[in-house]
């Protein structure tokens, strides 16, 4: 009933060991097995009813910026994968194949961003990326997940962080970062375990590996505004997670406890996390979900919300605005995923003179970009169909013609780096706390010489 | 047979209703129970604030968007309730039954209104034809649900108009009627109780959790 299969062209096929290699080992048997066992422990109302009541409109097609992308291809809208994939299984009652199983996971993990904004396009609300997230769990289990992406979860697993960091090289950094930003600030310091600190900062381990000078620029902008904050030297500094959306959950929830637990141990009135949004959901939501917790038991805030304080509250002063023309991507995890919309705006122009909104969609309704929910994660080989599915954030982008596009969040800040590129956009893309260290203001008596 | 139909049938019809729906209410009340994240978070403020923005036409992005779906899709709601109930024929043979009564739609309106519901079953159909997202996704099950919604509805027309055989026809009418009231609580017809509940948990989590708005 549906397309005739010969108006449908294949998709490119793409070479992953993590799919390719691993679904050799594969057999009907363990596939239906474990297929029927997600199902039936570690599904309930949600899931059934989900099904059982959406009437098949797609109007939820328009929310999904894959969909968009790609010529409004039927395979790409978000109740199509849950057709191909889901409906599948119900169907044939989890008797699939290998291939079938490959096809998920291509589906479920590379061509979903887990974005949610399909749920806000559904006249019964339903939560298409949750079902995306069942076919991933399925996927996992089976051990079919792209194989860059399993290296992160490896290294969350064996290291608690996702970059394979070794402790002596995290307090190096820290260190090492002390040194840079004192070469700006007298006053900046890096406090390691301070116990009753009012803020722990926590950053994802991509921070430490390769963009260190983020946690130096946080030095700087922590004492400028007098905060009291550690970070700590054992494991739990790391706040992203990978494996939430590999579908390892137990994983998933040691990760998030670490977290959290650290953040106990050192006493610290509440949490602020780096500029990044699949980290915010983890700690904020997916974590303490698995762990039982309704909310977090320390307070976790953004660093959106804290650069907001710490402006409108005077504890940094802006002494000249940011001059280059700038646009914004409103990263899915805090805008639609944590409201801070407004505040990010309010943020910007307080510290850029020339900014230009995106054209609609925006705030909730904006795009993802592209690389969130474990997408970008699954590496080089998915690269091009991820900046394909994205052609209609470029044209978003372009029409601002803005220099800058600011990014609050690791994954659209490589994400969006990565379309700039593909589309040749001419763009730049700059974290907040990029911006806010040409702006801000240093007092005199703590200006290095 | 008449007597049977209109008997009997109703009977079993409205049974099998009642008795369907409040099975997969108390079942997936139960089943929330396992789904750890439900009870705790479902928050009546956030939710009735989410149905509220999709009862009310174009109150949410989407229905703005789509605007000649969401025209079609309230008239043919509204009718669908509207038309059965408060049609003067079944209120008649209602109180002539039970006793009581209330207001009746005047035949004219009736009428109109049912052309209405026939003619949005048509829109829905080309729709799922020419959407090709939607095409991609239709399966036999939501062509055959589409007929058993627009099947009382056309039959009672004919019926009203005496085209064909009257008392076939009513005969047909009402057996199809019976089979839509039957469907409902175990097809995706159910949507009809299930809507309120999923949106109104979307809500409770775009609202009381992520601090945003879902619509």
């Amino acid at each position: 009933m549906g397309l005739p299969a010969y108006l449908i062209p294949p998709l490119p096929v793409v070479a992953d060991p993590g799919l390719d290699e691993n679904a050799k080992s594969l057999t009907r048997e363990r596939i239906a097995e474990v297929i029927n066992r997600v199902i039936d422990r570690e599904t309930a109302a949600r899931f059934r009813v989900y099904l059982n009541t959406c009437v098949h409109c797609g109007l939820c097609s328009d929310a999904c910026h894959w969909f968009l992308s790609n010529d409004r291809d039927p395979r790409f809208s978000p109740v199509g994968k849950v057709k191909q994939t889901l409906w599948e299984i119900l169907k044939r009652k989890g008797r699939v194949d290998a291939d079938f199983i490959k096809e998920c996971s291509r589906i479920a993990q590379t061509e979903c961003n887990g974005c949610r904004k399909c749920s806000m396009y559904c006249p019964f609300g339903v939560d298409i990326a949750y079902l995306l997230f069942v076919v991933r769990r399925i996927c996992y289990e089976l051990g079919i997940v792209p194989q860059f992406l399993q290296d992160t979860v490896n290294s969350h697993s064996a290291t608690m962080n996702q970059m394979w960091v070794k402790q002596d090289e995290w307090i190096d950094t820290l260190q090492w970062q002390e040194d840079e930003a004192r070469e700006e600030v007298t006053t900046a310091r890096i406090p390691l375990d301070k116990e009753g600190a009012e803020v722990f900062y926590s950053v994802i381990a991509p921070e430490p590996k390769i963009l260190a000078q983020l946690i130096g620029s946080m030095a700087q902008i922590m004492a400028i505004a007098r905060i009291d904050w550690t970070m700590p030297s054992f494991d739990g500094w790391d706040n992203s997670n990978l494996a939430m959306f590999a579908g390892d959950f137990e994983v998933m929830g040691r990760v998030e406890r670490a977290h959290h637990e650290a953040a106990l141990r050192l006493k610290v009135r509440r949490i602020v996390m780096g500029e990044c949004g699949h980290a915010f959901r983890g700690a904020v939501y997916d974590g303490p979900r698995w762990l039982g917790w309704r909310q977090p038991p320390v307070p976790v805030i953004h660093a959106v919300e804290f650069y907001h304080e710490l402006i409108t509250s005077g504890r940094i002063k802006i002494a000249r605005k940011f001059e280059e023309p700038v646009t914004v991507q409103e990263p899915c995890n805090i805008v639609r995923g944590g409201g801070l919309g407004t505040k990010l705006r309010e943020v910007i122009q307080a510290t850029c003179a020339d900014f230009r909104p995106p054209p609609d969609p925006q705030f909730e309704h904006n795009y993802c970009c592209g690389a969130g929910g474990g997408v970008i994660n699954c590496g080089p080989p998915w690269k091009t169909s991820r900046v394909k599915g994205n052609s209609v954030k470029a044209e978003q982008l372009a029409a601002t013609k803005a220099h800058i596009v600011i990014t609050p969040c690791h994954n659209c800040h490589s994400g969006i780096e990565d379309i700039i590129g593909g589309y040749k956009l001419g763009m730049h893309v700059k974290f907040l706390c990029e911006i806010l260290m040409q702006v801000m203001e240093i007092p005199d008596e703590l200006k290095a010489s | 047979m008449y007597s049977l139909v209109s008997g009997p049938l109703v009977w079993i019809a409205s049974i099998v209703f009642v008795g369907g729906m409040t099975y997969q209410l108390v079942n997936m009340l139960k089943s929330a129970k396992r789904d750890k994240v439900v009870y705790p978070y479902m928050s009546l403020k956030y939710g009735l604030r989410s149905l509220l923005h999709w009862l009310v036409p174009f109150a949410s992005r989407n229905m703005r968007e789509r605007y000649e779906t969401t025209i079609v899709t309230f008239a043919f709601h509204i009718c669908l309730f509207l038309v059965p109930i408060f049609l003067t024929a079944h209120v008649v043979m209602f109180a002539f039954a039970w006793g009581p009564k209330w207001g009746t739609l005047s035949e004219g309106v009736a009428d109109w209104l049912t052309v209405l519901v026939v003619l949005a079953a048509v829109f829905f159909l080309v729709r799922r034809w020419m959407l090709p997202e939607v095409r991609f996704v239709t399966s036999l099950s939501d062509y055959v649900l589409l007929a058993v919604v627009a099947a009382p509805f056309v039959t009672g027309f004919m019926a009203r108009h005496q085209w064909f055989d009257y008392e076939t026809m009513v005969i047909i009418h009402m057996v199809s009627g019976a089979v839509m009231l039957m469907a409902i609580p175990f097809t995706r017809l159910s949507h009809m109780l299930f809507f309120v509940f999923t949106r109104t948990y979307m809500g409770s989590e775009f609202g009381a959790v992520r601090n945003a708005r879902d619509w």
